[in-house]
């Protein structure tokens, strides 16, 4: 059993906002809720499945629930970091595939930047069997993603330009909307020059910290029709563990090896197809590695390929981030998955900014990080497509 | 780079103690699976290549290649504000690659397969911190 063509994206929101003092995270959650169901035509009242990970607060969804006074009869709790609210929409349309709901929610929402929310995650849990032979070290995140990149260079040739190519591009993107963060555009030398975080990446190579959140709503066909939305249809979802494997870790490749391959069966396309791609931007490295994952070009021809300009929109051959991604737009609570889904929906209902609106955008793919490149990771992938594809 | 890192106290979980208590007495303790003779990686309970629970303890040789490293110019909790430090991954002569620090060592000599070999930092609780050195490093020395 497939979930393709099973349930469908009916609404999508952004939080606009980059800094939110004055909210509570459960706050951000009910408000990017409402801002998503409004998208969609729906309500709370509608909802009967929901789907949040450890960015919520208190005891999974049962504490948001009671917060937004709704009453699922579904909830999904999964956490695997950035790439959780890419599963959930997997999860969520495998659940109304098989009845178990027909009005999915799925919210993110933080406060890194204002210092009102911890980001959730498992690094240095005492409880956590890796944490003593790791943590004591002195690992942070930007560091674990050094390690990989310093790998990826060792084996393929990858520069520091090629890395900062991905970098330029998002902001050559982020300048086209307003609400990002970072709305200037750099040069790769800007990039190369900006104060070094962890040898090789510079400080322009990782992601913004931002307030943020954003919701997605994921409804059965029979509602999907009665909308008068357009509607995104779910074609394939694939996901992944990738972790140390007994001391055999490989840091030049990501899960994507294997979220990618199955969302790309399920849907029944391969990476020629994709119109355009939302692929998690925590870092350059984390773009560069999993665009060659997915199957966009060759193993450790990632830095050659972006160096062609490849990723820029409208018109490169893989349009990617057009939102100007985490590396510029937001990061919300330091996971980006939710935002790749969001523009990814924006894409496929041409409501991209204009002038990074890919033409005849049919098929999407949103693909989801989280965890660390260094260690353990999870991965989630998504093919989406118009409501007739 | 700076000189001496933190040397924080690892938490000791049940499964973990006799690696722990090798490392206080200077010495580097691997386990290997009975049944397949996997070697296994961090230690624990259960051999995650063929699921045994027959696990060995042998003491390895120290000695192993920075597989990745990278210059750290932002430490968090105990490295907060101590200056630049190495983190790597060295692949050990067993064949697990454990992430650790390099120390006593010029950065900017510091290569992806330098030879290095153990160096514990004792943490002051009967434990030590398992780090390492290149190896050209002390025969200079």
């Amino acid at each position: 059993m497939s979930i393709r063509g099973k349930a469908f994206i009916a609404g999508a929101f952004e939080h606009p906002l980059r800094e939110i003092p004055d909210a509570s995270l459960a706050q951000i959650h009910a408000d990017v809720a409402l801002g998503a169901l409004a998208d969609a035509g729906l309500s709370l009242d509608d909802v009967d499945g929901y789907f949040c990970a450890a960015d919520a607060p208190g005891f999974g969804g049962i504490s948001m629930a009671e917060y937004m006074g709704m009453r699922p009869r579904y909830v999904d709790t999964t956490e695997s970091g950035g790439s959780s609210y890419v599963a959930h929409v997997g999860h969520a349309a495998a659940a109304i595939a098989v009845g178990k709901c027909r009005v999915a929610l799925v919210t993110l929402a933080g406060k890194p930047r204002t210092g009102g929310s911890p980001p959730g995650g498992s690094m240095g849990d005492p409880q956590a069997p890796e944490t003593s032979f790791e943590v004591a070290y002195g690992p942070t995140t930007p560091s674990l993603y050094a390690l990989a990149a310093k790998r990826h260079m060792h084996e393929f040739g990858t520069t520091s330009a090629q890395l900062a190519e991905i970098k330029v591009t998002a902001s050559r993107h982020a300048k086209h909307n307003p609400n990002a963060l970072l709305q200037k555009e750099v040069t790769v030398e800007e990039v190369l020059e900006s104060p070094m975080v962890s040898d090789p990446l510079h400080r322009l190579d990782c992601c913004v910290v931002t307030d943020g959140g954003g919701a997605v709503v994921v409804v059965a066909p029979e509602i999907a029709q009665a909308l008068e939305r357009d509607c995104i249809k779910i074609l394939g979802h694939g996901e992944s563990p990738k972790h140390t494997d007994n001391g055999r870790v490989d840091l030049t490749y990501t899960g994507a090896v294997w979220s990618g391959p199955l969302a790309f069966e399920e849907a029944g396309t391969t990476p020629k197809d994709i119109d355009y791609a939302s692929i998690y931007d925590s870092f350059t490295i984390t773009v560069l590695e999993t665009i060659e994952d997915l199957g966009f070009c060759e193993k450790g021809a990632g830095g050659p390929y972006v160096e062609s300009g490849a990723l820029r929109a409208p018109d490169g051959e893989l349009p990617l981030n057009t939102d100007g991604g985490g590396l510029c737009n937001n990061h919300p609570s330091n996971r980006g998955g939710m935002t790749k889904i969001i523009e990814a929906v924006r894409q496929l209902r041409d409501e991209a900014n204009p002038a990074v609106q890919v033409g005849d955008c049919q098929l999407a793919l949103a693909h989801g990080t989280g965890g660390s490149l260094g260690t353990r990771m999870g991965s989630a992938t998504l093919i989406l497509g118009r409501e007739d594809a | 780079m700076t000189g001496e890192l933190p040397r924080p106290e690892p938490v000791v979980s049940p499964e973990a103690r006799r690696f722990w208590e090798a490392t206080g007495e200077q010495r580097l303790r691997l386990q290997r699976c009975s049944e397949c003779a996997a070697v296994v990686w961090y230690p624990r309970g259960i051999c995650p290549d063929c699921s045994s629970s027959n696990l060995d303890w042998f003491e390895a040789s120290g000695r192993g290649l920075v597989y990745s490293f990278t210059i750290n110019h932002r430490g968090t909790g105990p490295y907060e504000g101590i200056g630049p430090y190495i983190l790597a991954y060295v692949e050990l002569e067993e064949g697990p690659r454990m992430l650790t620090n390099i120390v006593d060592c010029d950065s900017e000599k510091l290569r992806i397969g330098q030879l290095v070999e153990v160096r514990f930092a004792d943490t002051g609780t009967g434990t030590a911190l398992v780090r390492f050195t290149p190896v050209e490093t002390v025969a200079d020395g």
